[in-house]
C-alpha cells in the first residue's frame, strides 16, 4: 500500500499515506469553513471580555441577579438530566429488550424533541401546564404549580433532553454481550444483582455521556424554556434569557461576560463528553 | 451529538432466553412506565398543538396561516434554509471525507471542534455575530461606512442558522463513512477512477440515506431555530421574522390559536423529518440483511 501511494499521480493525499485523492481540498475547505463560521466568531466572546477590567468582569458575573440565573439554569438542567438518566435508561431498556405492539412508533416518538422546533415545544408545554391547561388543572388542586416556576423549566428541559440519554444508551445496550449476563446467572446471581453488578457498570459511560449531553443542552436551552418559565428575575430567569435582556438594553459587555462563563462550562462538558465517547468506542473496539 | 446517533432496532436482540430476561409481570410494568412517561412528556405537547390550533375553528386556523405576516415569515424561513442547508451539506461531506478516509493527527480534536455549536447556547450563537458585525462590533464601523448591514437583516439570520446547524450533516456522515472504511474507494482508485468519479460512483451510493437524513435533520433545525435567530433578527414584522419568531409574537399578543396554527406547520415539518428517518433505517436494515445473505 505504501508503495502504491508513492506512485505518480495518486499521491495527492500523500501526507496521509493513502491512494485516495481530495485530502487537501476537503480538509482545507472544512478547516476554513469551521474557522470562519465557528471559531473566529466564538473567539469574539473572549476578545470582547478582554476589553473589561477584571473588576468589571467579576462585578458582572457575581451580580446577585446573574448568580441567581446561573443557579436556576444549572439546577433545573441538572434535575432534568438526572430524571432523564433514569427514564432514558428505562425507555432504552424497554425498546431494546422487550417486544410490544407499536414499538417502532414509540422509537420514532423518542426523536420528536430533536425534530420539533423549540418554540413550538415551549408554547405547547406552557399551554398544558398553565393553571387552566390539561395538566395544570389536575395538578392545581394538589398544590403543585408548574408553569412559571422552576418545576416548569425542569419539565421543558426533560422534554428537550430525553432523546440524548435514550440514543446514547440504546446502542451500547444492544451490543452488550449476552455471555456476561449468562455468566452472572451461572455464578448464581439473581436478576437484580446481575443488573446492578454486571449490566449497569457496562452502561455507565453511556449513561454519563447521555447525562452530560442533556445537561449541556439544558444549560443553554432557550426556546422551550422562555414561555413556561415566566422569566421573573431571581426566581425563574435563566442565564440565556439574561443575556438576551442585557442585549436588548445594549449592555454588550455585560451580556458577553455572562456568555463567557457559560461557554467555559459548555467547553468543559464537551471535553468530558468526547472523552467518554472515545472510551466507549475503545471499549467496543477492544471487545469486538 | 444531537441526532448523530442512529440505532436500528433488531428483532434479534429482543429475543432472549428466559434466564437472562425479567419475569412477564416486571416486563409489563416497565413497558407501562416507559409508555406513560413518553405519553406525558412527548405525546401530550404534540397533541396539544393541534387541539389548540383548531380550538377556534378551521377558519381561524386558515386565516392564521394565510396571514401576510405568516406568509412572509414562511418565505424567510424557507429562504434561510435554502442557503444554510447546502452550505452545511458541502461542509459535512468535506469534513466527513477528510476524517473518515484519511489518517492524520488531531482527528479527534477536529471532531470536537465540529461538535462545538451543539454545546453553545443558541443565544450565544446569536450573540457572537452581534459582537462581530453589530453596530458596536469589531467589523461594525467598517460595515456601516460601506452601507452593509449584516445583523438585524437576512445575512445575520443566515449566519446564525448556519452556525447552529454546522454539525448535523458532518456528524451523521462521519460514523457512517468510518464504518464503511476505504477498501471500496481504494479499489476504485486502483482501477483508475478519478476523485469525483470515486465519490459519485462508490462513496455516494453507500452514504446517500445517511446524507439525506443529515440534510433533513439540518433542515428541521434550520427552519425551527429560535434562540440564535431571535438575537440577530431584530424582529421586524414582515421583514426579518422567521416562522418560530412569528409564533412567539402571536403568542405574546395572546393570539393563542393563531400562534398554535403556525406552530402546527412546524410540527408537520418535524413529522416529515421523523418519517425520512424511519425510511432511512428501513433502507439500511434492508441493505444490512442483503449483505448477510
Amino acid at each position: 500500500m505504501k508503495g502504491s501511494s508513492r506512485s505518480k499521480g495518486r499521491s495527492r493525499g500523500g501526507k496521509a499515506r493513502n491512494v485516495l485523492p481530495g485530502f487537501g481540498l476537503s480538509m482545507g475547505f472544512a478547516i476554513v469553513y469551521l474557522s470562519l463560521i465557528v471559531l473566529i466568531p466564538l473567539a469574539s466572546v473572549f476578545i470582547k471580555t478582554t476589553g473589561l477590567s477584571f473588576a468589571e468582569f467579576w462585578g458582572t458575573v457575581t451580580n446577585p441577579r446573574v448568580l441567581a440565573s446561573y443557579r436556576i439554569s444549572f439546577f433545573t438542567a441538572f434535575s432534568a438530566a438526572a430524571v432523564n438518566m433514569v427514564f432514558g435508561l428505562l425507555i432504552a431498556w424497554v425498546l431494546v429488550r422487550y417486544r410490544f405492539p407499536g414499538k417502532k412508533f414509540i422509537d420514532s416518538l423518542v426523536d420528536l424533541p430533536f425534530a420539533l422546533p423549540t418554540a413550538v415545544a415551549g408554547i405547547a408545554l406552557t399551554a398544558i401546564y398553565a393553571p387552566n391547561g390539561w395538566m395544570g388543572k389536575l395538578l392545581q388542586p394538589l398544590g403543585l404549580k408548574v408553569a412559571y416556576t422552576p418545576l416548569g423549566i425542569t419539565i421543558a428541559l426533560i422534554f428537550i433532553g430525553i432523546p440524548f440519554v435514550v440514543r446514547t444508551v440504546q446502542p451500547v445496550l444492544q451490543d452488550l454481550n449476552k455471555e456476561i449476563e449468562e455468566a452472572a446467572v451461572m455464578l448464581g446471581a439473581y436478576r437484580m444483582r446481575t443488573f446492578w453488578k454486571v449490566i449497569l457498570p457496562e452502561l455507565m459511560p453511556a449513561l454519563l455521556t447521555g447525562f452530560a449531553l442533556a445537561f449541556a443542552r439544558g444549560i443553554g436551552e432557550y426556546g422551550s424554556v422562555v414561555f413556561i418559565s415566566g422569566n421573573m428575575p431571581m426566581k425563574t430567569e435563566i442565564a440565556p434569557l439574561l443575556i438576551m435582556t442585557k442585549l436588548e438594553q445594549f449592555d454588550y459587555a455585560g451580556a458577553t461576560a455572562i456568555a463567557l462563563v457559560m461557554l467555559v462550562v459548555s467547553f468543559l462538558l464537551l471535553l468530558f463528553i468526547n472523552f467518554m465517547q472515545w472510551r466507549i468506542n475503545r471499549r467496543v473496539v477492544e471487545g469486538g | 451529538m444531537a441526532g448523530a446517533i442512529t440505532t436500528h432496532l433488531s428483532s434479534e436482540a429482543s429475543k432472549r432466553p428466559k434466564h437472562i430476561t425479567e419475569p412477564a409481570l416486571v416486563r409489563i410494568v416497565l413497558i407501562t412506565i416507559a409508555l406513560i412517561f413518553l405519553a406525558l412528556v412527548v405525546l401530550l405537547p404534540l397533541v396539544s398543538v393541534f387541539v389548540e390550533a383548531f380550538k377556534k375553528g378551521f377558519d381561524v386556523y386558515r386565516a392564521a396561516i394565510t396571514d401576510p405576516d405568516a406568509l412572509s415569515a414562511l418565505r424567510l424561513t424557507l429562504l434561510v434554509a435554502v442557503i444554510a442547508v447546502p452550505l452545511n451539506t458541502l461542509f459535512g461531506i468535506s469534513a466527513a471525507w477528510a476524517i473518515s478516509k484519511f489518517r492524520f493527527r488531531g482527528k479527534q480534536f477536529l471532531i470536537t471542534l465540529i461538535d462545538l455549536p451543539f454545546a453553545v447556547s443558541p443565544v450565544i450563537s446569536g450573540l457572537i455575530y452581534i459582537l462581530m458585525f453589530g453596530a458596536q462590533g469589531f467589523f461594525g464601523p467598517w460595515l456601516d461606512s460601506h452601507g452593509i448591514q449584516l445583523v438585524f437583516a437576512l445575512p445575520g439570520i443566515v449566519l446564525a442558522t448556519v452556525f447552529v446547524t454546522v454539525p448535523f450533516i458532518a456528524r451523521e456522515l462521519i460514523p457512517l463513512m468510518q464504518a464503511q472504511g476505504v477498501a471500496e474507494e481504494e479499489a476504485a482508485a486502483s482501477l483508475g477512477a478519478k476523485g469525483w468519479q470515486i465519490f459519485w460512483r462508490v462513496t455516494y451510493p453507500n452514504i446517500k440515506w445517511g446524507l439525506l437524513y443529515g440534510i433533513i435533520l439540518c433542515n428541521a433545525r434550520a427552519m425551527g431555530e429560535f434562540g440564535a435567530v431571535s438575537v440577530v433578527s431584530g424582529h421586524i414584522r414582515g421583514q426579518t421574522n422567521t416562522l418560530p419568531l412569528h409564533i412567539e409574537i402571536l403568542y405574546n399578543e395572546y393570539q393563542f390559536s393563531a400562534s398554535f396554527a403556525v406552530a402546527s406547520l412546524l410540527v408537520m415539518l418535524a413529522f416529515v423529518t421523523l418519517i425520512v428517518k424511519s425510511l432511512m433505517e428501513w433502507q439500511m436494515n434492508k441493505r444490512a440483511s442483503a449483505q448477510i445473505v
